[in-house]
């Protein structure tokens, strides 16, 4: 049986790596007494898998892991136990059975919807809102990613879903890409959007939040992006 | 708390956050103390250590206290604090450590002293003693090194002779009551300098002969006591000072796992091991009280590992009923065991082969010295037969990798006890091919044999012997080396030994005086810190400190030391007698070996405190 837990992450935990999340959870586990799974063999280990990393210093009120479990309580009680234990800044939102068909967490990513706010003396001295259409508007965005083997040009045109500002917030919003395939950061668009508007951003004059981590279930032409945990039921 | 830009722009931002499970957070208007306690090294090795996780349980259990932690910030984020002048802060609060009331640091290894002086100096407290005033933290230090704390007294107001359970409150109430009295700092040391086990040093005139020695060494004040006692926790099977809530770090640390300490001190009396003298009498703590605890240590920290601590777990005599319980709730929660210091014996093989994978696993057996007659002479109760023995069942048991520990540079040793340690290597693989036929082999055994350099330590048997020099450590690991590679087995022998350098400055450090608190201020402002890091250890720098100190390395580490010298140590009593020193050296130097602290009292003077295994009636050799 597989639970698809939604957790969030703010605060200075966010300066946690994705590798250290696994190893913090696996310890909330044992401690909450979740009745999780194990690997068979010699040094057995626990059935958890996460959805998307999230990079160090993001804060995220979406991030997703599913789990095997060798029995069910109920979904009020896992969130309950796991929340008892949990650190500062880590918070269980949802604990979702999942039904037997659903794919892997990670293999379920489609989207991620990120707030981008802007770090103090670092807000925009022009109009940010201005053209974002017109940047929308072009036939491709091309632009020069940075591999391990080197760089590549590619088009993020296809791999932004929304993007827009709100003005009364001073925060932009972006839906993006964040399957396996074609994950795009954030900070990434709105650095080349800078440079449209013939601007430069350096990479820590954002606050990023990743708002949720999404699931397609439309189709590839014609994506309907849902939460994680709306594939899952309380139970 | 650390800018975002900073803590994205530094290695393992983790180290310098807090926030992790089971640190306790206190509202610091309510406390009337406010304690840092510091390991100085990063952050992965300092929160790997049991003896800080007691005090600061301890510390936080006293509800006018609060107490936070501090490491040494790596040396990224240090570049950063100096030159952004970022002072020093504590993990919980984040606020600056020089607002503490205390610092305290503890001693695990020379060779952190002047990441001791890095601590002090991000936090803007002066290096120096002398130099401090009303708005310092009382800078106090604690642990096995603190047992000679004459090369660093001058950077500390007071230092904690012996366990650190006992006097905690004593002195804290000392210290609220000087607070409120708003009587002087100098009055206050003064006064906790005639608390049991409280040295401070400013307390203490030393006078010197001509030739460097200490002709005197006694307290400016009459009612400071001439020999400071070290304090001890009679009965360990009172765990109210252990935690049951350690905690829990976010980042893979050196020790990610639940330590249960069994017991402390040790019988076996090697005369090489100053741990073994220091922690005597040898206190066990209750069965049933450690089953409880293990259970409980794993629910708070979720861990997915148990370890034993103690000198030798082996000695612990309920060690078989221990290990059933703990296989079994383990095996239940899916939580490793790892043992160490156990003897290789039948008892041991089959409890590591259900705590273990075999296959995957190595033997570790410490015969320390080459031949029998050097085990003798250091009093290492461990014989060639019992270790060819051990190896045989073990490898009868499917293990076929074996790590052997010696030291070079043992009092007497000649060039037959260098060719010895690659001879028992030798012998060991011999029996692997003899006890294990050809088709159940897998490939060679592996048998890794590693030499450190022997260090002389205060408080042993040998804190008279001289030290060898860098070049006669090299020559025996070379004498060594060559060896290993005459044997017929050599190819399933790999030896690894110590760089030199490091051994000889720890010579000096370990029997220093205050004369060598200089260098070591010198060193750390010519760039010298964390020197327990290969990469960051630099000799050349050390060596210019003492040229221009003026500091023979010589008089501390290859001098002949007489039998009557007044060692810089000689003002702590650790327990043990410097007259039973003196008799086991002389054995030592007659090759004869002295029977374990369960077979036969030797008189070493820790009956004094009547407590532990000088209670047990005594087997007979």
């Amino acid at each position: 049986m597989k639970l698809r837990i939604k957790f969030s992450k703010k605060g200075p935990i966010v300066f946690i790596g994705h590798l250290d999340m696994m190893r913090y959870f696996q310890k909330a586990m044992r401690r909450a007494e979740v009745d999780i799974s194990y690997s068979g063999g010699f040094s057995p280990h626990q059935i958890m898998s996460f959805a998307a990393p999230l990079g160090v210093g993001i804060a995220s009120n979406g991030e997703y892991m599913d789990i095997g479990v060798d029995s069910l309580t109920s979904s009020a009680q896992v969130k309950e136990a796991l929340n008892a234990v949990m650190a500062e800044g880590v918070r269980i939102e949802s604990v979702k059975l999942l039904p037997d068909t659903v794919t892997n967490a990670m293999a379920s990513v489609a989207a991620a919807k990120y707030t981008i706010e802007f770090r103090e003396d670092y807000e925009p001295n022009f109009d940010l809102f201005g053209q974002i259409n017109d940047y929308l508007a072009q036939k491709e965005i091309l632009v020069t990613k940075e591999t391990k083997k080197g760089f590549k040009e590619m088009d993020l045109k296809p791999h932004i879903y929304e993007f827009s500002f709100d003005t009364a917030a001073k925060a932009v919003s972006m839906l993006v890409d964040a399957s396996s395939a074609g994950n795009i950061k954030p900070v990434f668009v709105l650095q080349d959007y800078y440079k449209f508007c013939g601007k430069e951003a350096g990479e820590f004059d954002f606050i990023v939040t990743r708002e949720d981590t999404y699931t397609n279930i439309g189709t590839e032409a014609n994506p309907h992006f849902v939460p994680l945990d709306a594939v899952g039921e309380d139970y | 708390m650390l800018k975002d830009e900073i803590l994205l722009k530094i290695e393992k931002p983790a180290r310098y956050i807090g926030g992790e499970v089971n640190s306790i957070m206190k509202d610091k208007e309510a406390v009337d103390i406010r304690f840092a306690m510091c390991f100085p090294d990063v952050y992965e090795i300092g929160m790997s250590h049991l003896g800080i996780q007691i005090l600061y349980d301890m510390l936080n259990k006293f509800e006018d206290t609060w107490c936070e932690r501090v490491y040494s910030p790596w040396t990224d984020l240090d570049k950063i604090m100096r030159e952004e002048k970022i002072p020093l802060f504590a993990l919980e609060s984040q606020d600056p450590i020089r607002d503490f009331d205390f610092l305290g640091i503890t001693l695990q290894y020379e060779m952190c002293y002047t990441n001791i002086l890095q601590v002090l100096d991000l936090s803007g407290i002066p290096l120096f003693a002398k130099e401090r005033s009303l708005e310092d933290p009382i800078v106090i230090g604690g642990g096995p090194c603190s047992y000679n704390p004459e090369p660093i007294a001058d950077f500390f107001d007071l230092f904690y002779i012996g366990e650190g359970e006992t006097m905690y409150r004593n002195l804290l109430d000392l210290y609220k009551e000087y607070k409120a009295s708003g009587c002087s700092r100098a009055e206050f040391l003064h006064r906790a300098g005639t608390l049991p086990g409280i040295y401070c040093p400013s307390l203490y005139h030393v006078t010197y002969k001509e030739d460097g020695t200490i002709d005197c060494f006694s307290p400016i004040y009459d009612d400071v006591p001439a020999t400071i006692e070290k304090e001890m926790v009679a009965d360990l099977s009172d765990m109210s000072y252990y935690p049951t809530k350690p905690v829990v770090p976010f980042i893979k640390v050196t020790q990610d796992r639940v330590v249960l300490e069994i017991m402390r001190g040790c019988i076996r009396g090697c005369r090489f091991c100053q741990a073994g003298q220091l922690y005597r009498p040898l206190r066990e703590r209750d069965v049933e009280v450690l089953k409880h605890y293990a259970s409980e240590m794993l629910k708070n920290t979720g861990h997915e590992e148990i370890s034993l601590s103690s000198l030798s777990s082996s000695d612990y005599t309920q060690l078989p009923e221990l290990i059933d319980y703990l296989i079994e709730e383990c095996n239940r929660k899916k939580i490793n065991i790892s043992l160490p210091s156990l003897r290789i014996d039948a008892f041991s093989l089959d409890v590591m082969s259900k705590v273990q994978d075999v296959k995957k696993s190595s033997l570790t057996f410490a015969p320390e010295a080459g031949t029998q007659r050097l085990r003798d002479v250091i009093n290492k109760g461990l014989t060639e037969e019992v270790i060819l023995n051990g190896a045989k069942e073990a490898f009868e048991g499917g293990w076929n990798k074996v790590k052997l520990y010696f030291m070079l540079g043992l009092p007497t040793e000649t060039k037959e006890d260098m060719v010895g340690i690659a001879e028992l290597s030798n012998q060991i693989a011999k029996v692997y091919y003899e006890t294990v036929p050809k088709e159940k082999r897998q490939g060679k055994v592996q048998i890794v044999t590693s030499t450190s350099f022997f260090v002389p330590k205060p408080f042993t048997p040998f804190q008279w012997a001289t030290m060898s020099t860098k070049e006669e450590f090299l020559d025996k690991a070379h004498v060594v080396r060559e060896a290993v590679k005459s044997q017929l087995n050599q190819k399933s022998i790999k030896y690894n030994w110590h760089e030199a350098d490091v051994t000889v400055l720890e010579g000096v450090f370990a029997r220093g005086d205050r004369k060598v608190a200089d260098v070591i201020a010198k060193a750390y402002e010519k760039g010298c810190l964390f020197d327990s890091w290969s990469e960051y250890f630099r000799n050349d720098l050390w060596m210019d400190a003492f040229d221009e100190c003026g500091v023979s390395i010589a008089f501390y580490t290859t001098r002949e030391r007489s039998e009557d010298e007044v060692f810089p140590w000689d003002f702590i009593s650790c327990g043990v007698d410097k007259d039973f020193l003196l008799r086991e050296w002389k054995k030592a130097l007659g090759e004869t070996v002295s029977v374990n602290c369960r077979q036969g009292c030797q008189g070493c003077g820790a009956m004094k405190y009547g407590v532990g295994v000088c209670k047990e009636p005594k087997t007979g050799a």
